[in-house]
């Protein structure tokens, strides 16, 4: 058997999370050597794609429909690109960051499994292996909102594990009956099934299990005080890369099988809609930074529905680029924020938002990050965010359903009022008795945030090359 | 009746059962047993689709799906039993 990129990525993390929880005293090295070098083997794969397009192994010379077969094409790579990229810098910000021993004990493991599943999910191309996936996946983040053992953090996790487990689940049953209707189960054989009634229902109970892994409104209620009471790193993990596994899938299952039914097209595009209105009230009523930054995530990942749904079933074939556009803003800018929002917890000493303007303390590069990150999730030229809401609003014009462009406006609205609170406690000095003192020099912690969410903003200059980069290989309809 | 339909049928009345108990539920050991009892009934079904009139062989493929589903489910279930037993010590240390 040869050892080719597209392998490594996948086993690099898998075994140096073995190794990480083998050898705790070195975790933090392996972790750290692990995770640059699933970054260059997804380097190879990327210069693969670009060359050839869409690349396939099948793993260990077996053919699907019964062997295992791993396949990267643009949208996979760029997926894999973000989890990486976002990845290093998340874990360079947690040398800094978990300073309890236990913590850091436990993190690597339990990230470097997370990131195995996640690659998993992103070059699997049957429907099992993407079950296992997400289960390794459910297992790994459970443990990363787990890690700072507080009670809160527990309830939380507890609470996300039910949601997590039960979403697999009935992903399972969604598998059993797609097998039990066509008797394979890799994309290639839900290409050429007929759209029958029951692949339609097995297809519903999967992206119904789906849709409560990412936390769209109303299946969102675990999210909040999940991604709230981890420790800053495993937030920012949690917000920027976990739930967007099963977006992912979501974005394939249904470019494989188109859903039957305008009426179901607009039916995820509502469910977007409230997940935008009700968490951007919610944002606006959150008494704390990190709770506000979550329930910003709930607002962001409908927004991505409603780029899904923007213009109705015929538009589903390009309407997956705009959502894509807007996972990837998403990704880079919530872990710049996540760990931005915790740096300020850990300098101020807490981060209840209605006394920021008292606190003697500026952190005044982690609120800078804070801004730059709020510049992308609001949507401001030039940020990436600000090309996917673009891309999402010239879609839903072109095909004339401007409803979708009125949300995205109140939206977006609603985003600016409830981050200038944030703002406000930042800038204002008048309430604090006392000189002011400001963070004094840089810690370590703060490079990787600033990194990122300089990142989330100057991606957005190079929108068009990645525009046509998730194109690579992913032609609808025609794969594999 | 034949056995498929009976077996397939009891295995989505089995996940229904788990569903609902997972949803409606307020004890956190109920609720994961009711997460068991959904994995059962998926089991049930892939089961089903391995099941073919008796002269043929059964289809494998469907019960290595069964096998890993199983072990993926018995670690779930560990790791939620030991957030639910942490969570309850440090319940009963407030409370003390």
């Amino acid at each position: 058997m040869t050892i080719d990129a597209m392998t490594l990525t996948l086993f690099l993390p898998l075994f140096g999370a073995m190794a990480a929880f083998v050898f705790p005293r070195v975790a933090t090295g392996i972790g750290l050597v692990t995770v640059v070098a699933t970054c260059g083997a997804v380097w190879l794969l990327a210069l693969e794609v670009l060359k050839a397009g869409a690349v396939v192994t099948p793993l260990g010379g077996w053919e699907a429909p019964l062997g295992i077969a791993l396949r990267a094409d643009g949208l996979s790579l760029a997926m894999l690109a973000m989890t990486s990229g976002v990845g290093l810098l998340v874990s360079l910000g947690a040398l800094d960051a978990l300073r309890d021993l236990r913590q850091r004990q436990y993190f690597w493991p339990l990230w470097l499994l997370l990131l195995t599943g996640m690659n998993g999910v992103y070059l699997g191309t049957d429907i099992f292996n993407l079950y296992v996936m997400i289960e390794v996946i459910a297992l790994a983040a459970v443990g990363l909102t787990v890690l700072s053992g507080t009670k809160e953090a527990l309830r939380a996790g507890l609470e996300y594990m039910y949601a997590s487990i039960l979403g697999a689940l009935l992903f399972l049953m969604g598998v059993g009956f797609v097998y039990l209707h066509l008797g394979r189960l890799d994309f290639a054989g839900l290409l050429e099934a007929e759209p029958s009634g029951a692949l339609s229902a097995a297809l519903a109970l999967m992206l119904v299990g789906l849709l409560l892994k990412t936390a769209l409104f109303p299946l969102h209620f675990w999210l909040p005080a999940a991604h709230a009471n981890a420790t800053a790193p495993a937030s920012a993990l949690l917000s920027g890369l976990v739930v967007k596994a099963a977006l992912y899938i979501f974005l394939r299952l249904t470019t494989y099988v188109p859903l039957p039914d305008e009426i179901l097209v607009a039916l995820i595009g509502a469910l977007g809609a409230g997940a935008v209105l009700w968490g951007g009230v919610q944002a606006l009523r959150a008494e704390r930074l990190k709770l506000l930054v979550a329930w910003s995530t709930v607002v962001q990942i409908g927004l991505i529905f409603i780029a899904f749904a923007r213009a109705g079933q015929v538009g589903l074939t390009e309407s997956w680029k705009a959502a894509a556009l807007l996972i990837l803003a998403h990704g880079v800018a919530k872990a710049a924020m996540f760990l931005a929002a915790g740096r300020i917890k850990d300098e101020v000493g807490h981060d209840i938002i209605r006394d920021l303007d008292r606190a003697e303390v500026r952190p005044t590069l982690a609120q800078f990050t804070f801004a730059l990150a709020a510049i992308s999730i609001i949507g401001l030229p030039p940020s990436l965010g600000f090309i996917g809401k673009w891309s999402l609003m010239e879609g839903a014009m072109a095909a004339g359903y401007w409803h979708w462009v009125a949300i995205t406006m109140i939206g977006t609205l609603l985003s600016v009022a409830y981050f200038s609170r944030v703002f406000a406690g930042f800038l204002r000095f008048d309430r604090v008795r006392g000189p002011v003192g400001e963070h004094q020099g840089w810690a370590l912690a703060d490079v990787a945030p600033l990194t990122l969410a300089i990142a989330s903003i100057s991606l957005g200059l190079m929108a068009a090359p990645i525009l046509s980069f998730i194109e690579l290989g992913y032609a609808l309809g025609v794969t594999p | 009746m034949t056995p498929d339909l009976i077996y397939g049928l009891t295995g989505i009345a089995v996940f229904a059962i788990g569903l609902t108990g997972a949803l409606c539920a307020q004890d956190r050991l109920r609720r994961v047993l009711a997460l068991k009892l959904c994995s059962l009934g998926a089991g049930f079904l892939l089961v089903v689709a391995a099941w073919r009139e008796p002269p043929a062989a059964p289809d494998p493929v469907p019960h290595a799906l069964v096998i890993t589903g199983i072990v993926v489910m018995i670690s779930a279930t560990a790791v939620a039993l030991a957030l639910i037993r942490r969570l309850q010590s440090l319940e009963a240390e407030d409370d003390d």
